[in-house]
């Protein structure tokens, strides 16, 4: 019972960031390996509203997740813009690159100690009991019943949601949709926007639960193969990616060996580039060349 | 190292042989004979730290060279150096612990290790392309360090491996002059077969693979060939250069190849620019002085004590900025910087090539 409930959280994570990389992937066909990065930024904005905005936890929360749909648009608008209609490379390329200057930034501005927002919010971190003899943090719980909620929005937004079609129009066809008079800069700028956002909400919550230092990056490294194992381009995918990475991680930590937990979700990516490249909901495509 | 450098007027090739020719001219012979005596004499008038330094952009380049076959001629990316040159210190340092192993025996070893590496790492080109490619290349990184650190910790190694300097006739190599001559010899060696595979068969069936795989099979290049031998030959390198880091430290441990020092390789061929020797060796040495650059900065700045401790912190944000300086305002690198400054001399007073018309 346990088992299942450590791997429904971990899943929860993953899907948290994964639908990240998938916004993106989706609309602009860029690949963000700063994804993790942002996600730590996120963290690191609750410490900041907590100390300037408000002590209140539900404002300070809200106040970062607003300060990091603003830092994804302007991510698009200062470095990602520049980078549109160069190599597939290089606009991946300009993710490390920007991976590695926000984590300089973090340590310079915030040291490398790990930090407990939710120590400063004077949160407390209950323990709940369910039945079957498992038990779950409170701030677990939170994370999965946050990636229910950000997924059911997220499907409703862009299923129905007049910038939601108009991301789906900018996924299929740039040059139609910008024929059809959608501002190609504005979605782009939202879907970085959108990323960042539902990134920041997975470091939040992770930072409330266990802390906050710069090893959560490792984390949204590791939900970039749940994305790929679903298809980049699928919400749907990203779900059961993440399911499946979750489970197959917290089972050979459990049955095999703890070593192998920063090693599990490559291999079963390996896999699947070998078996589907364009993963298990994805549309094949073209693939660019260098 | 262009194959093709801007000429004033006067040099024309009349035969195959003089264009495949390395050195052309007697301005080349000369510059290049000016080159060795002066890289022989550094160690004999630079101080010790100098001749680290220079130590360590020799090691650089050998990496970046591979790399820049791989990903600038052959067209395929890897995220996974880093992984690589693990795979190559981990070959001495497990031959050296486990069977005592001399160099003679564990570098060789490690060119075959790489070279096993290379056709696992190079096997997913065949049916990945671009981003799939890369992103594969990245998780055999993790599991080749993941396979390295398994090592250590289930030999009781947890702290790394500690290697004793290779010995030669009797001698051991351990000052830093002996080491500066090691090392310019792998890089020398490293450049020399790089730009003989480009002037043959296979660099060539390689740049047509980059251009358009369909039309370089079409040309009977056999293209699932050329990607896994690029593939083998770089990784090769790349694993011997991993060997020779693990003996001039003296210890191996998986702390040091993390992701980050693939991004480093990989700034190397972007800063330097992209399909280009000269780029690889411009672009090695601009990445490891960049550290020291900064502390050098940083410690002119007034009050620079405070900056001590996160000096480190600084190296990162400014190492970022620079990548991403470099890929917005100049997509060719430093080389791109060059062949500009060429093409200025050259055509002074005028501005332009003329329209259609001139030498390349």
């Amino acid at each position: 019972m346990q088992l299942i409930v450590n791997i429904l959280v971990l899943a929860a994570i993953y899907a948290l960031i994964s639908c990240g990389y998938v916004l993106v992937y989706r609309v602009s066909r860029v690949l963000n390996l700063a994804h993790g990065e942002l996600m730590m930024l996120g963290g690191y904005m609750l410490i900041v509203t907590a100390a300037t905005i408000s002590s209140n936890p539900i404002a300070a929360i809200a106040g970062a997740l607003v300060l990091s749909l603003m830092v994804g648009g302007l991510v698009y608008v200062f470095l990602m813009r520049k980078m549109t209609g160069e190599m597939v490379l290089a606009a991946v390329l300009a993710t490390v690159a920007l991976g590695i200057l926000l984590r300089g930034l973090v340590i310079l501005f915030w040291s490398a100690q790990i930090q407990y927002p939710a120590q400063t919010l004077a949160l407390s971190n209950p323990t709940l009991n369910l039945p079957g003899g498992a038990s779950i943090s409170f701030y677990s719980a939170m994370l999965i019943v946050a990636t229910v909620v950000v997924y059911s929005t997220l499907f409703a937004f862009l299923r129905f949601g007049s910038w939601g079609i108009r991301m789906r129009a900018a996924g299929q066809s740039p040059l139609l949709a910008a024929q059809r008079g959608i501002n190609l800069h504005g979605v782009y700028a939202l879907a970085w926007g959108l990323s960042t956002l539902t990134g920041s909400l997975a470091g939040i919550l992770i930072a409330l639960d266990s802390g906050l230092s710069q090893t959560i990056v490792m984390i949204g490294l590791k939900a970039f193969p749940a994305a790929l194992v679903g298809g980049l381009d699928s919400l749907v995918g990203a779900l059961a990616g993440s399911l499946i990475v979750a489970a197959a991680e917290v089972l050979m930590i459990h049955y095999v060996d703890p070593l192998l937990a920063d090693v599990v979700p490559f291999l079963v990516l390996i896999g699947m580039l070998v078996v589907r490249p364009w993963g298990l909901f994805g549309t094949r495509e073209a693939l660019d060349r260098v | 190292m262009s194959r093709h450098p801007p000429r004033a007027s006067g040099y024309f090739r009349t035969s195959y042989a003089q264009d495949h020719a390395l050195i052309q001219t007697r301005l080349e012979w000369l510059a290049t004979a000016a080159l060795a005596v002066a890289l022989c004499g550094v160690p004999l008038i630079a101080s010790p730290f100098l001749l680290d330094l220079a130590t360590q952009v020799l090691l650089a380049i050998v990496g970046a060279l591979a790399l820049a076959l791989l990903t600038g001629y052959a067209g395929q990316i890897s995220l996974g150096h880093a992984g690589l040159l693990a795979a190559g210190a981990f070959t001495v340092g497990i031959l050296f612990k486990e069977f005592n192993a001399p160099f003679w025996i564990s570098l060789p070893a490690a060119a075959v290790t790489g070279a096993a590496l290379g056709v696992v790492f190079g096997l997913p080109s065949l049916r990945l392309r671009g981003l799939y490619l890369a992103v594969s290349t990245l998780a055999l990184h993790f599991v080749v360090v993941y396979l390295g650190g398994e090592y250590e910790s289930k030999r009781g190694f947890s702290t790394g491996i500690m290697i004793d300097p290779p010995s030669l006739l009797g001698v051991s190599i351990t000052s830093g002059r002996a080491w500066y001559l090691v090392m310019l010899g792998a890089a020398v060696v490293a450049l020399l077969l790089a730009a003989n595979i480009l002037r043959s068969h296979t660099g060539r069936a390689w740049r047509a693979v980059h251009a358009n795989e369909t039309v370089a099979g079409a040309l009977g290049i056999n293209v699932a060939a050329a990607k896994l031998g690029a593939f083998v030959i770089t990784s090769s390198m790349t694993a011997v250069a991993g060997g020779l880091f693990a003996y001039h430290r003296g210890f191996v441990s998986v702390e040091a190849f993390s992701l980050y020092l693939s991004i480093q390789y990989i700034a190397m061929i972007i800063i330097g620019g992209m399909g280009s020797l000269l780029g690889a060796v411009l672009g090695a040495i601009f990445v490891t002085l960049f550290p020291y650059a900064i502390e050098a900065l940083v410690g002119m700045l007034p009050g620079s004590q405070r900056y001590a401790g996160s000096l480190f912190a600084v190296n990162y944000a400014a190492f970022g900025v620079v990548m991403i300086l470099f890929l917005i305002f100049e997509p060719l690198g430093l080389v791109g910087i060059w062949r500009r400054l060429q093409s200025f001399f050259l055509l002074w007073p005028f501005k332009q090539r003329p329209v259609g018309g001139g030498r390349k």
